[in-house]
């Protein structure tokens, strides 16, 4: 069995993620101490919340160099949600708050102080399709393997990525504003959506992962 | 794009079923058909702790805990949540979300409370309607038992001011009637605020789902009788939705 590590920084339903996993006979580990988690094969960075609140929790505990040396060591990381905003480079979310800058990108309101502030009915909670955005989709068009090009996932956020953003593989629409639904470098993914909580969908796409041996 | 949710309103460790939330009758297991449900294809499922007024304190954290260890869609858990730890205890139980009514009326502060521990989007203002009169309705608490005196649409202005996630109104007059959905509440509801609102109360069959998303399209509805009586299956309801199922588990 799998060791997989779930970064654990006091953000969001770590059980949630952790009953999928051992859903697929994987081990989660879930931890908030960076030796511990840099022995597994595999880590899961959840969360949900402020991102300036989920930044400051990671570094007092350490766990920002955590997640940067295991992406220099080609160690898979799916970041889910606040965990995905939080491996790009900044966030507009209430002021400006620097990322871990493991991909490259920002995380932006979904309305700007110029468009008015109640156009949008937020946050964004409910169930998308994904798509395609990039060339880049090919080399990891296996994490959707065994779904359907037309499944939903599920979303709840209210900042998004935009979804030209460099290293954006797939996107979504919400009333008529594409971002980017996931985000891949290397062995990071990043996904806006809960696959945790889109159903047998979502359970296939964290198996595909779970599988994944990233070149080295 | 509207979420279908399944509601399963729990005493004793049953899930039961009256009529304008009283009149209760038991209808079955909440884990077995919160998994019938999801193997139907369900967006989400709300559990709602019919008894947690009298005792003050939400007794379901034991059905939540096996439940989100079968099913895996988003879960909300309400009734009895009166403080932040009480959060804290639904969210480690595997709960993505709380639904808040007492607590809330009582004490709004406990929306920033909570807000600013775990984000707005796991909290969802529960609300209860009971029309007044035309166009006006007044929020209640206690299973439809109280009323608070709150103007409904006042509150729910209240309630998105204080930095709620979502809203869920449940008309009391159109529970468990069968007879359709309050499309005005509904309606009136979602033009006064900007969060989502999902729509409980009523469902008879599924061209009530119809008009109300023609009337409104809210973010989700919750049916309970609707899915527990069998008049309507998830996995229909959402394909006719043109919403692709989130494919029914095998």
């Amino acid at each position: 069995m799998m060791n997989v590590g779930v970064v654990d920084y006091g953000v969001g339903n770590l059980r949630s993620v952790s009953n999928a996993l051992r859903h697929l006979n994987a081990t989660p580990v879930i931890s908030d101490d960076p030796d511990c988690l840099s022995a597994c094969d595999s880590l899961i960075f959840p969360g949900v919340g402020a991102f300036s609140y989920g930044i400051e929790a990671l570094k007092s505990k350490g766990l920002d160099q955590t997640l940067k040396s295991a992406a220099n060591q080609k160690t898979p990381i799916l970041g889910i949600c606040l965990g995905m905003q939080l491996l790009l480079d900044r966030s507009y979310e209430f002021g400006e708050h620097a990322g871990l800058g493991i991909m490259q990108g920002k995380v932006e309101p979904f309305v700007t102080a110029a468009d008015g502030p109640n156009l949008l009915r937020l946050p964004n909670v409910g169930w998308l399709p994904v798509t395609p955005t990039d060339a880049d989709y090919q080399e990891y068009d296996w994490l959707f393997h065994g779904t359907s090009r037309d499944t939903h996932y599920y979303f709840v956020h209210s900042f998004h990525v935009n979804a030209n953003n460099p290293d954006a593989i797939a996107s979504s629409i919400y009333e008529q504003i594409p971002f980017a639904a996931v985000v891949a470098a290397g062995s990071v993914i990043g996904t806006q959506f809960h696959p945790e909580k889109s159903g047998p969908a979502g359970l296939q796409l964290l198996k595909n992962f779970l599988n994944w041996r990233p070149a080295t | 794009m509207t979420r279908i949710i399944a509601r399963l309103d729990v005493k004793n460790d049953w899930v039961i079923k009256g009529i304008h939330l009283e009149g209760l009758r038991k209808v079955g297991d909440p884990v077995e058909l919160a998994q019938r449900y999801y193997s139907q294809g369900i967006h989400e499922i709300i559990f709602m702790d019919a008894v947690a007024s009298l005792y003050d304190r939400n007794n379901l954290l034991h059905i939540i805990e096996r439940a989100c260890e079968q099913v895996f869609v988003p879960i909300t858990i309400g009734g009895g949540i009166r403080k932040l730890e009480d959060v804290c205890d639904a969210l480690a139980a595997g709960a993505d979300k709380v639904a808040v009514n007492t607590g809330l009326v009582r004490n709004l502060d406990l929306v920033s409370q909570i807000a600013t521990r775990y984000g707005s989007q796991c909290l969802i203002g529960s609300i209860e309607a009971k029309r007044k009169s035309e166009g006006v309705w007044e929020a209640y608490i206690d299973n439809g038992r109280e009323p608070t005196g709150l103007d409904l649409l006042a509150w729910v202005r209240d309630l998105e001011n204080a930095g709620i996630g979502e809203i869920l109104v449940t008309s009391i007059d159109q529970e468990g009637t069968k007879r359709g959905f309050d499309l005005d509440l509904m309606d009136a509801v979602q033009s006064v605020t900007n969060r989502p609102v999902i729509c409980s109360g009523g469902f008879g069959e599924e061209a009530h789902l119809h008009s109300l998303i023609e009337s409104c399209g809210p973010s989700g509805v919750a049916i309970a009788s609707g899915f527990h009586y069998e008049l309507a299956h998830p996995s229909d309801l959402i394909s006719r939705l043109h919403i692709p199922d989130a494919e029914i588990a095998a």
